[in-house]
């Protein structure tokens, strides 16, 4: 994985695209991050926060019942067993401990199927920071219990009606929000995209999950795997797991949402401070996702996937909505894991190419990103829907 | 230096504020005769947003506005065809978000402009640092690239903003989204720091609701900008009568206001 160049480039991806009242924070953002991550003391307080209060190390679980199914060697990186069911703890306590050396006292968040928003109202909870989540309204019927464990840590849970009412528009809210408060306030992105640093920050943070997969899955005897497997909305699990894997010879895969996948139907273009792919039309508008889970339905896609898809170091697909269910009660009834929606993307284009893309044998690594616990209630009224 | 400057200087230098009225192009049918109206109500310069789907620094009128206008099929082509028939001497400043100068092409979005006969554009996030390419697709059309200071930006930074700013600076006059306020908020300020270090005419926007906060604000600045109030005043079914008048509401308080 790269180092951003000074304007915050990944190749032809990422930069600054905000308005001017907000590159002065942006600006300050990156010094801060820079002097931050270069700090042992910062450095180790992270790590200590990540063990003892998100359970970290999580596991590498092999998943012998399902390898023997599907004839390939599969491990699953457990980010479901980290404190609040997924990956995106662990940026949270990298930017909730940030915003406090920055002296800011409140932060706010986006939030798609509001794993982001709860762990940003954790976070912020163990600090004492003020927390303002916007989610969009769809968003919070499809989430409606993430909302109330939101509002149970304190958090201020902000329905956003504008545009399609989801994600893409939580994250105009927020923008729109911190325009008014830049001074006191901390916008803690949750996926690796927005302006630099975000993407490049975001992703350090995550890093954490690839650093320690690789230390387990040499310490199972399984040695580097062929494949590592990830679901990409905006791609922060993707990109925290490849982090680990980028200097060896895996294949790395990301596996995006049929109805919001940026890098197959996308093209070049700008949208919430970046450069990256989008989903848009003919005029440059940009179009609506559409996926049955809520943190994969964005139009567009952290700007270092897209520079690793253009470089062809990382590789994307998509899996179709009716395709993720099977994965979802696959990995349930053969493993005893429910994974998240997300995840079970993921998990759905593995099943789909063993034997073409995958060959046999082939050593899987799944970043199994969340728990499917938020999304019972859905998946329980869709298999209804299918019988 | 770029056609509009040359006008806005000249305008600035004649000891007229500068009034420069903001519409939503196709927002309702008869748009174009709103901009015609708002010349006639007194109007220095005229800035023709093009609606995008995802207006960052935009609040909910505009919002509203813009997303009408999308339903309506509105494209830079259409704004275009629109403005064939608009009848008037004073310039036309495009506003929109990047995407749609970036998706149509960078010299084809700049060539177009020119041939619809806007001369300026604001493109507000297009950061400074992000913009070379643009401003070069610009200076071969006489296009004027416009840039923002905030409240936020930093006295140095201003300085390196106002050099790049092309016709006018626009002066942020509050940490805040396109909408409504009745104060002039940190515009003083703002304009002091451009004043410090920069002899381009000043404009202040974001917020400008009423006749006298709007002359209040031209006092300390080189003229103001109206937006959301405008807007609204529309999307609530403003005729063209209606619109001059508005405009002309504006343009008696800023020229009764005592000259600074």
């Amino acid at each position: 994985m790269g180092v951003p160049d000074e304007r915050g480039r990944f190749g032809d991806f990422g930069g600054r695209f905000v308005p001017e009242a907000l590159m002065p924070a942006c600006l300050e953002l990156e010094d801060a991050f820079r002097d931050a991550w270069s700090d042992p003391t910062f450095v180790s307080e992270y790590r200590t926060t990540l063990a003892q209060f998100v359970g970290r190390p999580t596991p590498v679980t092999p998943l012998p019942r399902l390898s023997e199914k599907l004839g390939i060697q599969l491990y699953a990186k457990r980010e479901d067993l980290a404190h609040t069911g997924s990956h995106k703890i662990n940026n949270v306590v990298g930017q909730t401990l940030l915003t406090r050396r920055m002296g800011k006292t409140r932060i706010i968040a986006e939030t798609g199927a509001g794993q982001h928003g709860v762990a940003t109202a954790t976070g912020a909870a163990r600090l004492g920071l003020a927390c303002t989540v916007f989610m969009g309204e769809v968003d919070t019927v499809r989430q409606e219990l993430n909302v109330f464990r939101m509002e149970l840590l304190g958090a201020r849970v902000v329905p956003v009606t504008s545009g399609s009412r989801t994600l893409k528009d939580a994250v105009n809210e927020a923008m729109r929000e911190w325009v008014t408060c830049v001074a006191d306030t901390h916008y803690c992105i949750g996926s690796v995209m927005g302006p630099h640093p975000f993407p490049w920050m975001v992703r350090e943070f995550q890093s954490i999950i690839g650093i320690e997969a690789a230390a387990q899955l040499s310490a199972l005897g399984a040695g580097e795997p062929d494949l590592v497997v990830a679901c990409v909305g905006g791609g922060s699990n993707a990109a925290g797991i490849f982090a680990g894997f980028a200097n060896t010879d895996a294949r790395l895969i990301g596996v995006e949402a049929a109805g919001g996948a940026a890098i197959a139907s996308g093209s070049p273009g700008v949208l919430h401070g970046m450069r990256s792919m989008i989903l848009q039309d003919e005029f440059g508008q940009i179009e609506e996702a559409h996926s049955m889970s809520a943190g994969l339905d964005y139009p567009g896609i952290g700007p270092e996937h897209a520079h690793l898809a253009d470089a062809g170091r990382a590789e994307y697909f998509s899996v179709a909505d009716e395709e993720v269910l099977d994965a979802l009660s696959l990995l349930s009834e053969s493993e005893g894991i429910i994974p998240a929606l997300e995840t079970a993307h993921a998990l759905a284009w593995i099943t789909r190419e063993v034997g073409t893309l995958i060959p046999r044998g082939a050593t899987v690594l799944l970043n199994l990103s969340g728990r499917g616990d938020k999304d019972v209630a859905q998946v329980r009224q869709l298999l209804a829907g299918q019988s | 230096m770029k056609s509009l400057e040359v006008s806005l200087r000249a305008l600035r230098d004649g000891g007229r504020k500068a009034l420069v009225p903001y519409f939503v192009a196709g927002a309702t049918h008869d748009w174009v005769r709103h901009v015609q109206a708002a010349a006639l109500g007194g109007a220095d310069a005229i800035e023709i947003g093009i609606p995008f789907s995802d207006p960052m620094m935009d609040g909910v009128v505009i919002q509203e506005a813009g997303l009408r206008a999308l339903h309506a099929g509105t494209t830079l082509e259409s704004v275009g065809r629109d403005l064939a028939v608009l009848d008037t001497e004073i310039p036309l400043i495009a506003m929109t978000y990047y995407n749609i100068f970036l998706h149509y092409g960078l010299e084809r979005s700049a060539g177009r402009l020119r041939e619809f006969g806007i001369s300026g554009a604001i493109v507000p996030d297009l950061s400074l640092e992000e913009s070379p390419e643009w401003t070069v697709a610009c200076a071969a059309q006489d296009v004027a690239t416009i840039f923002l200071v905030a409240p936020s930006t930093p006295p140095a930074r201003v300085e390196e903003v106002a050099e790049h700013s092309e016709g006018f600076l626009y002066a942020s006059a509050r940490m805040a989204v396109t909408g409504a306020s009745s104060d002039e908020g940190d515009a003083a300020r703002v304009v002091a720091n451009v004043r410090d270090v920069s002899d381009l005419p000043t404009y202040v926007g974001i917020g400008i609701t009423l006749p006298e906060q709007a002359a209040r604000t031209a006092m300390v600045s080189d003229g103001v900008i109206v937006g959301s109030a405008l807007v609204k005043v529309i999307l609530d079914g403003a005729s063209a009568h209606d619109v001059e008048k508005f405009v002309r509401s504006f343009r008696d308080a800023i020229d009764e206001a005592p000259k600074t």
